[in-house]
């Protein structure tokens, strides 16, 4: 199973936050994807660990919900960044040129889509149409949306962040 | 809830928010104006929240007590956000900033003068009222109705549009006449496929068994589009009162709705009005002292394009993998949990409470033969005003992109429209005369989708499109069938040889008959609708293919395997500026001499081109 190479640091009061919901949830139909999105709401991620108490809790196989976190791309088994950097890759971005920011943003952050930098500072995600297509080309950070960028403008912006810390 | 209590809030509500839909005076409102803030994601991107609480505070700051600040969900000219529009006058005040607020409340509310600076001004270029502008007039607005107007959040405001009547009325009738009044409305399904909506409800009602569900599809997954989101943001409860209305006709006593995660407002809003209901006994046990109960769960997505496809969407709420399954059985007859289901998309239900409050009649007047009613759609893309629009059927593409959507920006030239996002086609420009509807976009090969319009102009490389649209769904086909998994991947790759001007005329032929065999052969309709972008623009935009192929040249200019920077000598001042920012040190040259760029050295970033200040340097 390939999962994060940096280690999972998940405290106590996490886990048991974690196993109070599931069994909450474990009377529904279906519980595996709502399970899930609340505990990748507690950790940020899905390391093998927190996968593992899942299955335990809700009594499917690790193999289960492996399956799951991995079809859908809203769960991560790798940790995110103190900023997420998201690019806009949807039809009316696309056309406005968002793949010339997505390239900019990759050169100088280093990264690719869905890899978190070695400072764990910035993490990098090509997403699909974040739905306000007249602001195109837009990139969001964390909260903030910045549209209607231009390559040039990227830099810039980022080191607001790095600044910040 | 009885009916006496809902009439009773809807007289008094009204005094409320009354002169928002009327210019007329009108005597007992409890307001002089209304000062509502567009709350939609397009606009709280750009701080509309800030605006609204700024507003609140200022109003109440200056005692201003027969002035209401609310919020409501997207007025459309999401172009023009963030929207703030003043009621009775319909006074429409665009990009508005925090810091412009002051000014509306000083001298708008206060000493009764618009901020002239912040009107929007119309395509003739006058400030009108807001349901006077151009683009606005040309619509109708049905599924939409709410939208602009009511605050999302508040039941109240709900019901004073005749919010729950309809639920009301429905549960006086018999399933079967509710049915037969769908049917009859010619509603069709606004997800994308088009099947007759009352069709589908007889289906299910038919179907035996004990538990029955309703679902709604709100896993809005096609880039460009977002009707339903807008839809859930402003007017939540229309799609909770329509489920209920489904439930009944079905004899369901359960509801989920399916909504992506990616739309975090929409899911608050959904939520809130879920609770209302409940809190009202709208939802529940024994509604309006009938034996019917019904109650609605959210259920959320997780980033998975192939959910929006019925079968899929059902699995994923189970609980797994969101694989399709094939069909027979549908899902009226074997859907959720194995039980009979009943699957609409948002814009489908929130046609229902106004068919069965006026009629199946009124609803079936409007629009063509086969397609009846309205379709939302979401203009994208290089258009003037982008946007929310609501059109009657058969309403040509030209009037949309032209009359609604004001043309395309920067004077370039009309190239295509693309509709139905990565399972549709693109529509060119020569046949724009073609009414929207559901059987006009199939006979030229696109669909109407679930409503995404995108619109392309002359700088749009039709090759690159379809490629676009092939790489999405090469990351999102779910893997189950081997047409979609590998069949799609070939094809892409076809694609980017073209784009690279590596591929033959034979490429272009084998092309077409892979793009077919995946139509025939995939399980589920989003791998047999995948080679679609493919096969339209190779159908209306074959001579672009060819030029990549032949003369290895992208016409638009957008294939950057294909282009070369040049400077023109006549027009280069030998200034130094590009060959001073180029990363690749490839340009050279001495100062006021033309200056030359060596193409084996260019990364073709286009930096010296936009640095020159001469226009000197051309992609050929």
């Amino acid at each position: 199973m390939k999962g994060s190479t940096l280690p999972f640091d998940g405290t106590p009061e996490q886990e048991q936050a974690l196993r109070q919901k599931l069994s909450e949830l474990k009377e529904k139909s279906g519980a595996l994807m709502p399970a899930m999105q609340f505990a990748q709401g507690l950790y940020g991620y899905l390391p093998y660990e927190v996968q593992q108490i899942i299955a335990e809790e809700l009594g499917v196989t690790l193999s289960e919900v492996y399956g799951v976190a991995t079809f859908y791309s809203q769960f991560s088994l790798y940790p995110k960044g103190k900023y997420q950097v998201g690019i806009c890759l949807g039809t009316a971005c696309y056309v406005n040129g968002s793949q010339d920011i997505y390239d900019k943003l990759q050169s100088l952050l280093g990264i690719k889509s869905g890899e978190c930098t070695a400072d764990k500072l910035f993490s990098l995600d090509a997403t699909r149409c974040v739905g306000c297509c007249g602001m195109a080309p837009v990139m969001t950070i964390n909260e903030d949306v910045y549209g209607r960028i231009k390559p040039d403008d990227v830099e810039a912006i980022l080191n607001k962040y790095r600044e910040r810390g | 809830m009885d009916f006496k209590r809902l009439n009773q809030i809807k007289k008094d509500t009204y005094k409320k928010v009354g002169n928002r839909y009327t210019r007329a005076k009108l005597k007992g409102m409890e307001f002089d104006r209304q000062v509502l803030v567009c709350g939609s994601t397009g606009c709280a991107s750009e701080s509309s929240q800030v605006i609204r609480k700024r507003l609140e505070e200022l109003v109440a700051e200056k005692g201003l007590q027969r002035i209401h600040v609310g919020q409501t969900g997207c007025f459309g000219l999401c172009a023009a956000g963030p929207v703030v529009v003043v009621y009775p006058d319909g006074t429409f005040y665009s990009h508005v900033k925090p810091t412009d607020v002051e000014e509306i409340v000083q001298s708008h509310l206060i000493e009764n003068k618009e901020v002239e600076r912040l009107l929007y001004i119309d395509a003739d270029g006058k400030s009108k009222p807001f349901n006077e502008i151009e683009s606005y007039c040309r619509q109708l607005r049905h599924a939409l109705r709410n939208c602009g107007v009511i605050d999302p959040e508040n039941i109240d405001e709900y019901i004073a549009r005749d919010g729950y009547f309809a639920l009301y009325k429905a549960l006086k009738m018999t399933p079967d006449e509710i049915v037969s009044e769908v049917t009859n409305s010619g509603l069709r399904g606004r997800g994308g496929a088009g099947f007759l909506t009352g069709r589908k409800w007889m289906f299910t009602q038919k179907a035996h068994g004990e538990k029955k569900y309703v679902c709604c599809n709100a896993d809005e997954g096609d880039p460009g589009a977002f009707m339903d989101r807008s839809v859930l943001e402003g007017d939540p409860h229309c799609v909770v009162e329509a489920m209920a209305i489904a439930a009944y006709a079905v004899g369901a006593d359960q509801g989920y709705v399916y909504v992506r995660a990616e739309y975090p407002i929409a899911v608050q809003r959904l939520q809130k009005a879920i609770n209302q209901a409940r809190e009202y006994g709208l939802l529940g046990n024994n509604i309006f002292g009938t034996d019917f109960c019904f109650d609605l769960e959210i259920r959320l997505g997780a980033g998975a394009f192939v959910c929006g496809e019925e079968t899929a969407l059902m699995t994923s709420i189970e609980g797994h993998r969101g694989e399709p399954r094939p069909r027979p059985p549908f899902p009226a007859e074997k859907g959720l949990f194995g039980k009979p289901t009943l699957l609409n998309n948002v814009e489908t239900y929130a046609n229902i409470a106004q068919i069965i409050l006026n009629g199946a009649d009124k609803y079936a007047a409007i629009g063509t033969e086969k397609s009846k009613g309205t379709k939302v759609f979401a203009l994208g893309g290089k258009i003037c005003n982008t946007g929310l629009v609501e059109i009657p059927m058969g309403t040509t593409l030209k009037e949309i992109i032209y009359d609604i959507g004001g043309g395309i920006p920067n004077g370039k030239q009309f190239k295509a429209a693309q509709t139905g996002g990565p399972s549709g086609g693109c529509i060119p420009a020569s046949l724009q005369d073609i009414p929207i509807d559901y059987e006009s976009l199939s006979s030229i090969g696109s669909m109407m989708g679930s409503g995404g319009l995108i619109v392309l102009d002359e700088d749009n490389c039709m090759v690159d499109i379809a490629k676009f649209y092939l790489q999405f769904t090469v990351d999102e086909s779910c893997g189950k069938c081997t047409p979609c998994r590998i069949g799609t991947r070939r094809l892409y790759e076809m694609l980017c040889k073209v784009t690279e001007g590596t591929a033959t005329m034979e490429d272009l032929d084998k092309m077409e008959e892979l793009c077919h065999y995946i139509k025939d052969n995939s399980l589920c309709g989003l791998g047999q609708s995948a080679p679609n972008p493919v096969l339209s623009t190779l159908k209306y935009f074959r001579e672009e293919y060819v030029a990549h192929v032949k003369e290895h040249r992208c016409p638009a200019g957008v294939c950057k395997s294909l282009l070369k920077y040049v400077i023109d000598p006549d027009k280069c001042k030998g200034c130094t500026l590009c060959a001073r920012n180029c990363p690749a040190n490839a340009i050279s040259g001495t100062v006021k001499e033309p200056h030359v760029i060596d193409t084996s050295k260019c990364v073709k970033c286009g930096v010296c081109a936009s640095k020159c200040r001469f226009e000197a340097i051309k992609k050929v």
